[in-house]
């Protein structure tokens, strides 16, 4: 085994997404990931634009960010080492949402989109799997940005 | 749990004086009193509050917010909401404030010892969880990793920076802070304060969780520390309800069968959980 794909192989294999996952189908997302790397500043995804990939960071700090253009970038939420950035691939129509800008010098996991849903299309157990692990993910994600929008800290008992 | 220290009459305000004030933030004041007579006549516990009257204005129920430990004062951290706490906010150096308590029954912290701690707070909760990080602190050895989650609206709201900063330093904490919004000049952490609770390093099957913010947000994070395995038997949340007596006769802070001022403020989730999302309580 090629020892980039067994590292990458490894590092699936600890992730807590990918848990309930079976070895084989470990190694079917190891398949499709490669190393990246951003510098800050950089865009991991821009708004509007086609995604094809998301990232599991493994250092680094990337923000996720809307773009106004009377408040500048507002930042929504901050990932770090660990952290799964991007689920836009996997819903069509493919396009992100929002920006995702690396705070600092970034090194994450990169999985092909594309190369991962041509896998689950092939294998639909495969498939209902990954989409069972990322529906879990957009949850979390919905949870945490509901609880935003209620500003649960301006919430006053008066005395 | 330790009891609540014995009160001579709990009905009785005994006068205290603004020995300092302190502003924290907008419109978020901390007061030191010290009692006009004399000692402090009784023990305060973290997790406690006292019945603080602004004279001529009415009484409000506020956490203790200082060192349990201080014979010489106590401090209370206080945020202007209305009147009461407005009278209060407004209060300088040498006025007066009647003071009933304490009351209520405080954080487990002697029940707690040999476990894994984790401190969760949002906005001003963090003031009821000030005087049990003093005390996890002087008690240090006691206790296994100690965590303290912060989460704030904005950078802005963050309560007790200086602190916060402080124990940040400590080789012996882990202490997170992220805020809901920022639109820059904030290098920290950005979403909600649950989100933190899941990269925490603790043992969820020996720990034992603290929490203390508005409602919503510790109803979620209470979810996220089960998920994360803690039990609901280990996860403890700071009730505010519209006390008023302190002792459980007036019925005002009525929680479903609970008492929040006599039974509370400081409940296992394991038996309030089921009250917090009725919603005709």
């Amino acid at each position: 085994m090629n020892p980039a794909f067994r590292d990458m192989a490894a590092i699936v294999s600890e992730h807590p997404m990918f848990a309930g996952f079976t070895e084989a189908h470990r190694e079917l997302i190891a398949g499709c990931a490669s190393n990246v790397r951003f510098d800050a500043g950089e865009l991991l995804f821009r708004e509007g634009e086609p995604v094809s990939q998301f990232y599991l960071i493994r250092y680094g700090k990337v923000a996720v960010e809307l773009v106004s253009a009377s408040r500048g970038h507002i930042t929504i939420q901050t990932h770090q080492e660990g952290d799964i950035v991007g689920w836009s691939w996997i819903v069509p129509p493919f396009h992100s949402y929002h920006d995702a800008r690396a705070l600092t010098l970034t090194r994450a996991l990169a999985f092909d989109g594309g190369c991962l849903r041509d896998k689950a299309n092939a294998d639909p157990e495969f498939g209902f799997v990954l989409l069972k692990h990322f529906s879990q993910l957009i949850a979390q994600s919905l949870e945490r940005v509901q609880l935003q929008l209620v500003d649960v800290y301006g919430e006053v008992q008066s005395a | 749990m330790p009891e609540a220290a014995a009160i001579v009459d709990p009905m009785l305000p005994l006068p205290y004086r603004v020995l300092r004030k302190r502003r924290e933030i907008d419109e978020i004041y901390t007061l030191d009193l010290e009692p006009v007579d004399g000692e402090i006549p009784f023990r305060t516990l973290p997790g406690q509050f006292n019945m603080v009257y602004a004279y001529g204005i009415g009484e409000a129920a506020i956490s203790l917010s200082g060192d349990c430990d201080d014979a010489k004062r106590i401090r209370h951290t206080i945020r202007r909401v209305g009147a009461v706490t407005a009278g209060l906010c407004n209060l300088v150096k040498g006025d007066c404030v009647g003071i009933r308590g304490p009351f209520g029954r405080p954080w487990p912290l002697e029940e707690a010892r040999g476990a894994d701690i984790v401190v969760v707070a949002g906005g001003i909760g963090l003031a009821p969880l000030r005087p049990a990080i003093y005390e996890l602190l002087a008690k240090r050895k006691h206790y296994g990793r100690i965590v303290i989650l912060y989460g704030s609206r904005s950078p802005d709201d963050l309560l007790f920076l200086d602190e916060l900063r402080r124990w940040r330093g400590r080789f012996d904490l882990e202490v997170e802070a992220t805020v809901d919004h920022t639109t820059g000049g904030w290098f920290g952490q950005v979403g909600v304060v649950t989100a933190l609770i899941g990269r925490a390093s603790f043992d969820p099957d020996n720990a034992v969780a603290l929490i203390c913010g508005p409602e919503i947000m510790m109803r979620f994070c209470a979810r996220e520390l089960e998920h994360k395995g803690v039990s609901p038997a280990d996860i403890y949340v700071s009730m505010e309800r519209n006390m008023a007596c302190g002792v459980g006769h007036c019925g005002h802070c009525q929680f479903g069968p609970e008492f929040v001022c006599k039974d509370g403020p400081v409940f296992a989730y394991e038996r309030v959980e089921p009250i917090m999302t009725l919603r005709e309580v």
